[in-house]
């Protein structure tokens, strides 16, 4: 049983990631039309691909001059992590024939770290469902107003709004990082990502950082601790020393 | 068109299923379960490097930096998400309004 108060908080952050991400739709809408879909395929996009990361890098490949096949793999590539979400959250959901099928499109990003967050799987779950459906009606809402509306929000770089995934992006990171071998995997997924960016096809740097976490994931420990300490001496170098890092929700290693 | 809008939304539709699919042994798997925790880390840290200093395949730094930056401080000082998004937002659109 969930507290009435946590049921609340959980509810007001899963709308309110989808209103933020409904305002991102809009300029998702705009630039799909912008790089040559019609209203239609953009609305369809949001409709049956739902994965924001994948919604722009295959409309990015398209405006970027790239082949159709470019695109879908692209889009697949990106999306390959959602089965990893959809890995970590199958226990904890337990979602079985239609309900399967149902739910798992509203795995994402933003479901997916609501969803395997909390402590207590209910409250994971309650998370899940709230967000996935908030974001999945407002991101498909915003995605045709911003489709329709691509000629009067032309430039959706005026209004910032290419900012809004990176900074929700910060926002669902943020909480996950408690310990310090999330520290260094987070730091050098994203400086191992932004080098060989300009070396492979868009899409593909996500991959490799991937491939940091697998590797990361995959040392064991010597001794409880010890491996988190080791990682962690490489964040300390490149980032905020773990004892600095303040007050934010990441600080303490020995959270209540 | 169509075609790679259905085939690419089909492909990205089954790798939901998949992840939902897979027997649940495999994440009895210590090392399995580490590498479930981290992945999203690695995934959304990669895609805030690559959507705040990246254009395509280029590094390019401007005002986007600017307002990650400030989701970061924001996030750092326990802000509400709308607020970390909001601010962000707002810093670039003003940058940008400033300098062009």
């Amino acid at each position: 049983m969930i507290d009435p108060a946590r049921r609340r908080a959980i509810v007001r952050d899963g709308v309110s990631i989808g209103l933020v991400t409904g305002a991102y739709g809009i300029s998702f809408g705009a630039v799909a039309v912008a790089a040559g879909l019609s209203v239609a395929q953009a609305c369809a996009l949001s409709l049956l691909m739902f994965t924001g990361g994948s919604q722009f890098a295959m409309v990015g490949t398209i405006a970027g001059g790239g082949q159709p096949f470019a695109a879908v793999t692209t889009a697949v590539l990106l999306g390959v992590r959602n089965a990893f979400y959809g890995l970590q959250l199958a226990s904890r959901l337990g979602l079985r024939g239609v309900r399967r099928l149902v739910g798992a499109q509203l795995v994402i990003d933003e479901s997916a770290a609501m969803g395997a967050t909390p402590d207590d799987p209910a409250e994971g779950r309650l998370g899940f469902w709230v967000t996935g459906g908030s974001v999945f009606a407002l991101w498909n809402l915003a995605t045709a107003a911003g489709a329709v509306g691509a000629s009067a929000l032309e430039d959706p770089g005026v209004l910032g709004l290419d900012v809004a995934g990176p900074a929700a992006f910060v926002a669902l990171l943020g909480p996950r990082l408690r310990a310090r071998r999330p520290w260094a995997v987070a730091l050098s997924s994203a400086a191992v990502a932004v080098a060989v960016a300009p070396l492979v096809p868009a899409g593909v740097p996500v991959l490799v950082a991937a491939g940091v976490a697998v590797a990361a994931g995959l040392v064991r420990p010597g001794a409880p601790g010890v491996g988190d300490e080791v990682i962690g001496a490489a964040a300390v170098e490149h980032g905020p020393p773990p004892t600095d890092d303040g007050s934010g929700p990441d600080a303490g290693e020995g959270r209540p | 068109m169509w075609p790679a809008v259905l085939v690419a939304s089909a492909g990205c539709y089954l790798l939901k299923v998949a992840g939902l699919s897979v027997p649940e042994r495999w994440l009895a798997d210590r090392r399995v379960q580490r590498v479930a925790g981290l992945l999203p880390v690695a995934l959304l840290a990669a895609l805030i490097g690559l959507q705040t200093i990246t254009s395509g395949r280029a590094v390019v730094v401007d005002a986007r930096l600017a307002g990650v930056a400030v989701a970061v401080v924001a996030q750092w000082r326990r802000a509400p998400f709308l607020v970390v998004v909001v601010a962000a937002c707002a810093t670039t659109a003003v940058l940008r309004a400033l300098w062009g």
